[in-house]
Formats: structure tokens, sequence, C-alpha cells
């Protein structure tokens, strides 16, 4: 761990302008993840950027019937915001199957975005990572690797986006909002994690010098037809293995919308818009289903230990589009899967 | 009078543990304490080329940075480097010389003003190796292990008996299976400190994270070369250590040197991932070979391991002996081979040999029920045994056929349905599987202090540790019990290498030993008592003996006639006594005619959920027969911390390493599964009355490893139940059952 200075934020744009300033600094929210890589010294930032008093903690109703989240919302009141549980509870489904209550309450909806891979060679600074420093190589590619990627992965990284909340968000089509010394923008979700590729150090299309501002999400909330389904090697408390976000949206016997997000395969929350469209039009039922888990993982490549994921996503997929068109959605606090 | 011993008593110290009151060795704080942190080596074997200090040298703050080329002496013979529990070789010495044994050693220590300047510098050291080729990897190291022989190695397996081969080729059914358990890392909480106080006459006062602070005072001494009475350890709680600290660690050492080189008070507090560099449960390969008869006969049994040990000590315990121990069968083999990785030296850990041996055992005779298509619960009382096969001799009490009845019951096993798959609940198939343990009844010479005050207080002392057990609390209540006080009235003293002697806590011998301990001093002060109330005028007891008189309720009571008593504050005044002091060492004698062992049933239910391999375990009964049962509750929450953690053994646990870089690539408890509360659903616990007269005057067996042995046997055997599928790999996660 290094010596760092520490300051606060008074607002946006001092945050925005003393992120620009100096390119070694860092924002700190919650601090659940940035802490544990300064201690292994993974993160090396000159100067913390403190902007847990920013004005960014309301959640509120936008024009057009949807949702604007501040990005200092912590995770745990997110979960139990009455707007999300009513309106978006696929979204408080994956918060409350994500890490435990102690960290929902430090973490915050920007640092959950933010947060970095749980590869282990990421952390360890005695190991090679391209992530963590370009060039040196991927140890995961030919060492440990059963948490590692089956889509979208590179040469160069294979390792995943660990957030459960961001893989609903993936699903619910949401919006991030950030600004920036340029102002503000808005990126789309899909948009906004990236692909490892040739350059794994970047996991965002956030620019250095923006700032998370708010999570926005449109009007449709799926909320009849959804689950959050995650699989992982302990029933609480473990990075998914394999999580699936299925939203349905259904006329009679017919889908007429579908979303399917998966986490813990890729480097992003990973949707497919040829399998969502496999599901539509269609009467829910175990052969839809199955061809649209066959769509999603066509292009799946496994590399030793994660082989099983492949098998275990399809199955995931399955089961998770059961429950959502079932209506009953997986609980996170009986651990029996539905 | 109240009687103590077998109540629920809550823990003595209970309340000091939770309002932060009870100090652990990183927390003793004093004026100019200055703060190490450790700078670890990132390879597995090599040398050390060069270290260059000054970056962190030239941090504000910073006092010093000790390497092997400039910390004070330390000893060169490996003799000074033993303790109690060494296994045979050459210790490890910290800060030695050059050389690399395994990732994470400790290659320099950086001494600053503050915790936080001492981790900021010491990631500014340079360290440069030759590196060398390593190894890691069990699997790959196998074909190269060696046997231990018996009278060179002191844990070689029992002989064998019989003549295997001819049973083995003689038997109706044979079943074979490899079984493999990985290595595991204890992760007590508490983290493994030391606090080393530089006295104005340079003596050193260790407050240490151990489970023995004579043992490490005497290795201290020994490294060091100073004289017994410069060094005291202390450790008046423990945070957990399952063995981990049982043998002297190097943050003791190291503290001690810096403290010595700067002349001043130091403390060292290891992180979480430099204490996966400590010590292991070690990996191990186990095959097992069981040969039966068609009509209910164990006829032979072949059982060889192959663990892990490091490069420079060879640590085993006797896996494979459980085997033959257990089951009546007239004919058994054993082999153990040893295979060196350059990893630090593995030690025990909770139940260290029985959670593992036992473990491939109770799945193979899973696995022979059927194939002779049998009740496991059956099998194994067909193969029941009165007696020690290793050693035919018979046990000192063994209770296990009333731990089989007493468990089935509560679990309600006559219910099962012996048909693999046959039980489902919705999507979930559902399994019962059982197991039994064995653990030895250990107990080791230790010695007791009581001080009596003629105010009806009590002070009972020993230097045996409290590792979170509740020693403080059964100590208390012998002690209360054998002088016929209120518990409130006794204070119990422990953790001290200046009090009366005692070994390391391990292996659940302190609980009887420390409690027969306690009873001969107590019946030594009984005695002081007695000629004192003799010199009473007119005294009651003026005839009584020693033997004929209890201690109650303040009182020196005749056994015979309960109205001949004498007060024991006026028996003291009278002769203006106002404290009586006893300290007396017990041993135990043991003519060899008996085995002393503990014994479990242990049946767990599983569902799996049959498509994606989720396993719950949703009901475990652990019935254990243990002899006398000092404390009803810390007991109980002995066992269920066992099955807990046998939970863990069974599905979660497994220390991760790159063999590329022989590096632990898990070594936090985010990475590092053990069960969390989701993971933990009903445990129920039941303990069968086992008089034992033989064992010791008290009768008391020990319990702490016998909750964790059969646990993973009972889960796996529950999850061969419900889905047909057999994982003979620890951990069983949910890759391994997918079809
Ligand atoms: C043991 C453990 C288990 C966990 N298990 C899970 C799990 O199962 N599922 C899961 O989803 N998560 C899990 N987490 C991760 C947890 O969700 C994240 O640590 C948390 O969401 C990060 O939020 P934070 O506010 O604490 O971020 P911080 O640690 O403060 O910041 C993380 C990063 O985001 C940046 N940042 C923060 N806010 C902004 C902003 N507004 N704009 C731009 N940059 C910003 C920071 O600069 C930093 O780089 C676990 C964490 C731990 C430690
Ligand atoms: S998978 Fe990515 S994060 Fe992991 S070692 Fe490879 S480059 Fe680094």
């Amino acid at each position: 761990m290094i010596n760092f200075q520490y300051v606060r934020a008074t607002d946006v744009a001092d945050a925005v302008h003393r992120i620009a300033a100096d390119p070694a600094a860092t924002f700190i929210a919650g601090g659940s993840n940035l802490i544990d890589l300064m201690k292994y010294d993974v993160e090396r930032p000159s100067r913390l950027i403190d902007i847990t008093r920013l004005p960014l903690k309301s959640v509120e109703e936008t024009a057009d019937g949807g949702l604007r989240i501040g990005a200092l919302v912590s995770n745990s009141d997110l979960a139990y915001h009455p707007l999300i549980a009513a309106r978006y509870p696929l979204l408080a489904s994956a918060i409350l199957a994500g890490a435990s209550a102690q960290l929902r309450n430090m973490a915050s909806t920007g640092g959950n975005l933010l947060q970095r891979t749980r590869c282990y060679y990421f952390y360890d600074t005695a190991t090679p990572c391209n992530k963590r420093e370009p060039g040196s190589g991927c140890s995961a590619i030919s060492g440990l690797n059963r948490m590692h990627a089956i889509l979208g992965t590179s040469e160069a990284c294979i390792a995943t986006h660990p957030s459960d909340m961001c893989v609903a968000l993936a699903a619910l089509d949401a919006r991030v909002h950030a600004a920036g010394p340029a102002g503000a923008r808005t990126i789309a979700f899909s948009d906004f994690h990236r692909l490892p590729e040739n350059t794994p150090e970047r996991d965002t299309n956030l620019q250095p010098n923006e700032i998370v501002t708010a999570v926005e999400l449109p009007a449709r909330g799926f909320a009849a037809n959804y689950t959050y389904l995650k699989i992982r090697d302990r029933l609480s408390y473990a990075f998914a293995l394999v999580s699936v976000a299925a939203a349905l949206e259904l006329q009679g016997d017919t889908i007429i919308e579908a979303r399917l997000a998966l986490g813990g395969v890729a480097h992003k929350p990973w949707r497919d818009p040829t399998a969502e469209a496999a599901l539509r039009e269609q009467a829910p039922s175990q052969a839809t289903f199955n061809r649209a888990a066959d769509v999603f993982l066509r292009d799946a490549k496994a590399f030793g230990h994660n082989a099983f994921k492949i098998n275990l996503a399809h199955r995931a997929i399955v089961r998770a589009l059961i429950q959502a068109a079932a209506g009953t959605p997986q609980s996170q606090s009986d651990k029996k899967i539905r | 009078m109240t009687n103590y011993i077998g109540t629920a008593t809550s823990r003595i110290d209970g309340r000091a543990k939770v309002t932060g009151e009870a100090k652990y060795a990183g927390e003793f704080n004093i004026t100019g304490l200055a703060h190490a942190s450790v700078v670890a080596s990132t390879i597995a074997k090599g040398r050390i080329a060069r270290i260059d200090a000054s970056a962190a040298l030239s941090v504000e703050g910073v006092l010093d940075v000790l390497t092997h080329l400039n910390r004070p002496p330390m000893a060169s013979a490996d003799s000074a480097y033993d303790d109690d529990t060494a296994p045979e070789g050459s210790p490890f010495r910290p800060l030695y010389n050059d050389r690399i044994w395994f990732n994470f050693q400790p290659v320099a220590l950086v001494v600053a003003e503050k915790p936080e300047i001492a981790r900021f510098a010491a990631a500014l050291v340079r360290v440069e190796y030759e590196e060398q080729a390593h190894v890691t990897d069990l699997h790959r190291q196998r074909d190269k292990a060696f046997a231990l022989e018996p009278g060179k190695n002191h844990s070689a397996p029992p002989k064998p008996r019989g003549t295997a081969e001819q049973a083995f080729a003689a038997a109706a059914v044979r079943h074979r299976g490899e079984y493999y358990v990985p290595i595991e890392h204890h992760n007590p909480i508490e983290l493994f400190a030391s606090t080393v106080i530089f006295e104005s006459d340079g003596k050193l006062t260790v407050y240490d994270k151990t489970q023995g602070v004579q043992n490490v005072q005497r290795y201290l001494c020994n490294v060091l070369g100073t004289e017994p009475e410069e060094v005291r350890v202390m450790s008046p709680f423990v945070g957990g250590a399952f063995g981990s600290g049982l043998r002297p660690q190097f943050q003791a050492v190291l503290a001690a040197l810096a403290a010595r080189a700067l002349k001043r008070s130091v403390r060292l507090a290891l992180t979480r991932q430099q204490m996966y560099g400590l010590s292991y449960r070690p990996a191990m390969i186990q095959q097992i070979e069981l040969g039966a008869s068609a009509g209910g006969t164990l006829d032979a049994i072949a059982h060889d391991a192959i663990t892990v040990t490091s490069q420079y000590e060879d640590f085993h315990r006797q896996e494979t002996g459980w085997s033959g121990l257990l089951y009546r069968c007239a004919n058994a083999t054993y082999a153990h081979r040893l295979a060196r990785l350059d990893l630090e030296t593995p030690c025990d850990m909770r139940a260290p040999s029985a959670a593992t041996g036992v473990y491939a055992l109770e799945c193979a005779m899973d696995e022979l029920a059927v194939a002779l298509k049998l009740d496991p619960l059956e099998l194994r009382l067909r193969y029941y045994s009165d007696r020690d096969q290793n050693t035919d001799r018979p046990y000192s009490s063994k209770s296990l056929r009333e731990c089989y009845r007493q468990g089935s019951q509560a679990f309600g096993w006559d219910k099962r349905n012996p048909e693999p798959r046959s039980t489902r609940d919705g999507t979930e198939l559902v399994g019962w599987g059982m197991a039994s343990g064995v653990w030895e009844a250990l107990q080791v010479p230790i010695a007791a202090r009581i001080v009596l005050t003629a105010n009806g207080h009590a002070e009972v002392s020993c230097a045996t540790s409290d590792i979170g057990t509740g020693t403080y609390t059964i100590m208390a209540q012998v002690a209360a019990e054998m002088l016929g006080l209120p518990l409130d009235n006794v204070t119990v003293k422990l953790g001290d290498s200046t009090l009366p002697q005692s070994p390391v806590e391990g292996g659940s011998w302190i609980a009887a030993s420390v409690s027969n301990g306690i009873a001969t001093t107590a019946g030594a002060v009984r005695e002081e008592l007695l000629r004192l109330a003799k010199q009473m005028p007119n005294s009651a007891l003026a005839d009584a003996t020693a033997d004929e008189v209890t201690l109650a309720d303040g009182m020196l009571v005749s056994k015979r006639d309960a109205t001949c008593a004498v007060s024991i504050a006026e028996a003291m005044r009278h002769r203006g006594v106002d404290r009586i002091e006893q300290e007396k060492s017990t041993t135990f004698d043991d003519d060899g005619s008996h085995a002393h062992n503990t014994h479990s049933a242990v049946f767990a239910e599983v569902k799996v959920d049959e498509e994606l391999g989720v396993i719950r375990v949703t009901r475990v009964v652990s019935a254990i027969a243990a002899g006398r049962i000092l404390n009803t509750k810390t007991a109980r929450s002995q066992i269920i911390g066992g099955v807990v953690w046998g939970i863990g053994m069974a599905l979660h646990e497994e220390t991760l390493i790159d063999h590329n870089f022989g590096r632990i690539m898990n070594a936090n408890i985010a990475e590092y599964h053990v069960p969390v509360n989701a993971d933990v659903y009903d445990i129920d616990v039941i303990f069968v009355d086992e008089l034992d007269a033989i064992v010791n005057p008290l009768g008391i067996k020990g319990l702490g490893e016998i909750g964790i042995v059969g646990v993973a046997a009972a889960i796996a055997n529950a999850i061969y139940h419900a889905t047909g599928m057999r994982v003979r790999d620890l951990p069983i996660t949910l890759d391994k059952l997918q079809r």
C-alpha cells in the first residue's frame, strides 16, 4: 500500500476538475473494492478524491416513466427502495444476490459499475497480468481459470466482470450518466463495459477524467416475469460462476419481449440480441428456451478449468427462463433453486 | 453442593470477549512500540541474489530493514529450532540465509514508527532472486514419493496383520477407490501477531498468538541464545488456531529479532495473505481397497496414502492406521509415502490424519455397502469391533453402537430408500449418507496451581492456552466443584509461560489433562485443609482421612456423615493461615492394556439441484461418545464447529496453487471458501452417555477433534445417494456433478 493524499470533492464540477488535474488520482466511493486493491498494491493512486458527500444519493422518477439513480445510492438502499422493489424487482434481486449485507451497505451504484475483476492474478503483483500491467502476459489462460470467461475473451485477457447488479442493469437497458471536463453525456449500458481485446487494462468506456453521476432506468421494468439466478460455489457471499438475469413480457401465451443477460461469463454483462430474438413471438417452452440457450452460447470457448461453465450456463439460462415465464423468480434468501 | 462438571455453563470469559476487553497478541500496547511488516518471497524456490532496501530506508519513520545479511545473531543448529511438535528434519528459520524454500517466505522485515509506514516501505523493498525450478503439484510428484518406515519415522503406519493378499483374492466383493483431499489452510479469524515488549533490563515479554506459550518460550530462548528467565511468553486469548499455532511461528522470531536489533518494543502482525505461508493441512492421495465376504465379514483392508511435505521436514501423521483400527477385520496392510514439494512444511489441522484418513475409509465403506447391497449402517454394525483391531486391545470405553442407535433414530435413518436418486423434492434430489468417526482420547503430563484464600476465593492456574474452546470455563468448573466453591469465586489464569507446566493445547488432550490436573491439586488443597481442621479444638474431623472428606459449600465434610463438617474459613483462621497454595504435576499412567478413543456417528441429508448441481446440506445429526462431557454448552459448540468445518471440507475448502508460479492464488477469505451461514442448516448434536472408569479418574476423553471426523464422508455419501454420482475428490463443487 502506498502513501496517498486525500481530498473531498465539494460538488460534481469540483470532482471532475480534481480528477482532470491529476491523472494518478482516483475517486473513492464506498471503498469496498478500491481499498482492497490498494492494500494489494494493485491500485497505487497518488490521491483519493472522496466523492461520498456529493449530492448523488437520490432515486428520482424521470419524465418518461423511468427512474434516475444517483451514483452514490448504496446497494442496500437501492435494493430496498420501494420504487425499485415494485417496478424493477429484477434489479433488487440481483443486488441482493451479491456480496454481503455489510458490503452492500458500503457499496455505491457507481462503484459497483466500476469494480474490477476478481481474477486471482490481477490481485497478485507477483504474477504477470495484462490487465494490471499491459504487455506482461495473461497468467490465467494457462493457469487457474475456473472463474474465467467463456464469451468475448481475447488472447490478452479472459477475465470476467464480477458484478451482479450490472447484469440486471444490462438486461433492463439502463443508461449511464457521466460528467467530464467536456460536459455531461449518457452511455448505453451495453457500451459502458468493454471487451478485453488488446486493451484489457481498460474495463469501461468511461474516460479517466469522467465521473459517473447516475444510472437511468427506462420505464419497462418486467416486474411480472423476471428472475435473477446466480450459481456460485457456496450459497452466499461468493462471486457468480454463472448468473442469469432473465426478463420476459408475455401476452397470453406469447413472449413479446425478452431480455437475457449473463454474469460470470464475460468481461462485461453479456447480452445477445439473436438469442433474445429467438425467444420473441414464441410460446414459453423448454424447447424454445433450449434453442435460445444454444444461440446464446454458440461462440462459447473454454480454457480448461472453466469448461464446465458452458454446460452450466446453458442449464442456468433454461432454468431462469422457466422461472421468469412462470412468474416464480428465484428467492435470494431461500437458497433452494426454484 | 453445586455441581458444575457436566452442566451447560456459559463461558466465564464471554463478556470480556464480546466487549473487547479480552486482548489478543496484536492488541497489547506500550509507549514507543515500533511496528514491523514482512516482505514475502514471490518465488517458490531459489536464492536471494540482492536486496535493495534503500527506498524503504529513506521513508520517514522507517527505523530499520532486517534481512538475512544484517539481522541480529540467531542459532545455527537444527536442535535450537526444534519444538514440542516439530516433525523430523531441519526446521525453517526466518531471515536465516539466502535460501528460498517457499512462496510467501519472509525475506525482509521493515520496522517503522507506524504500521502504515512499515507496510508502505515493505512495498518499496526490491528483492532480486536466482530462481530454480520448483514443483508444487502433488500429482506430478506422486511417483517420487518415498515410503515411511516403522522405526525410522515416528508416525509410520502400523504393522500389517494377517495375509491381506490372500484374503483379497478370496473376497466375494472387492472395492478399490482413490480419494483426494487438497491442501487446506486453517484461517483462524485472529491474524498471527506478536507484540514483543523490550523491558528496561533487556528481557523480552512476548505476547504471541500460539497454542503453547511454554513451547514458544523455550524455542525463542534457544533461537536467540538467551537464558530462560530472559523471555516470557503470554497468550491470554487466542482467536482460533486449529493447529496452526502448535509450532512457534515465524512472526514471533521476527518480532523478537527486531526488538533485539532496535532495543525497542516491536509488534508484527501478518497479513492474511502472509498467513498462507505459515502452514496447512497436507494434500493427500489415498487409495483404499476393501475385501468382504457376502456373508457379512470384512476380510481385508489395504490403505495407502501419499501426503505432502516440504523439502526440509518430514511432516506426517498416521492417515492409514484408522482403517485397520475401526472395524473387525483379520487382514490389513498399510503404506504411507511422502512427496516433497516446494512449499512450507504442513502441520496439524483439526483432527489431523483422522479428518482425512477416515474420510477415505468411510467413503470406501459406503461404496462397499453399495456393492454388497447392504444398508451402510447395517454394514458398520456387522463389522463392529469391541477391540482396537491394530493392537488387539479392549477399549477403556466405546459407545459407538449407541451413537449409531441414537443418531440414526434422531435422523430417521430407517426411512431411507436405499436406491440412489430415489428421493426427490421438486427439482432437487435428496440424499442421506452416514459415516463413523474416531479420534484418540489423549492425555499428557500437566501441572496446576491452586491458591485458596480464607475469604473463599480460589485462583487456579496453568500455562495452557484457551484457543477458543472454553478452557477457562472448564478449569473454573472443575476447580469450583472440587473445592466446593461458587463458580464466581474462582478465577483462572492461563496462557503465561511462567505458570505451571503445560504442553501445547492440541489433539483434544487439554480438557482431560488439565481437569485431572486440577483435581489432583485440589486433592492436595483438601489434605492441607484437613490437616488444619484436625488441629481445631474438638474437631469433628479429628479421625477423618483425606479420602473420607470432600469440600462443599465452604465446608470440609465427611463423606460418611455429613454432620461432621468444619468450615474452611474457620479452619484456616484458627491456624492463622490466609492462603493455601498447592501446585501438583499430574501424569497419566497407562499400562497399555486398553485403547482410548472417542467416536461419532454422523448422518447427513443433502439436496442437490438435479440440473445445476447446487448442493445444500440441509440436515446433520452428529452423535458423539467422548466420555464425560465437562460442559454441555461449550462441548456442543465444539461439535457444531466441527460439523460446519466438515461441510466446508466436503464442499468448499481448497487452497488453489498455480503450479507455474508455485504460488497460492486464493490467499484470502473472499476466495478461499469456507461455509457461510447460508450453507449451514440444522445441526443436531447428541452426546451419548459414556462412563469410562479407566481412561482417567474423571473419565474425560476430550472432543475438540472428533466433531469434524466423518462429516465430509457422510456428506459425500449423501451426495452419492442423492445423485448416483461418486465424487472422491474434495471439495465436491458443482462442476464435479455435471453429467
Ligand atoms: C468480499 C467481497 C465480496 C463481494 N461479492 C460481490 C458479489 O457477489 N457480487 C457483486 O456484484 N459484488 C461483490 N462485491 C463487490 C462490491 O459490489 C463492490 O466492491 C462494490 O460495488 C464497489 O462499490 P464501492 O462504492 O465500494 O466502490 P469503490 O471501491 O469506492 O470504488 C471502486 C472503483 O470505482 C470507482 N468509482 C466509484 N464511484 C465512481 C463514480 N461515481 N464515478 C467514477 N468512478 C467511480 C473508484 O475510483 C474505484 O476505481 C464483493 C466485494 C467484496 C470485497
Ligand atoms: S485474465 Fe485478465 S486479469 Fe486475469 S491474468 Fe489474464 S490479463 Fe490479468
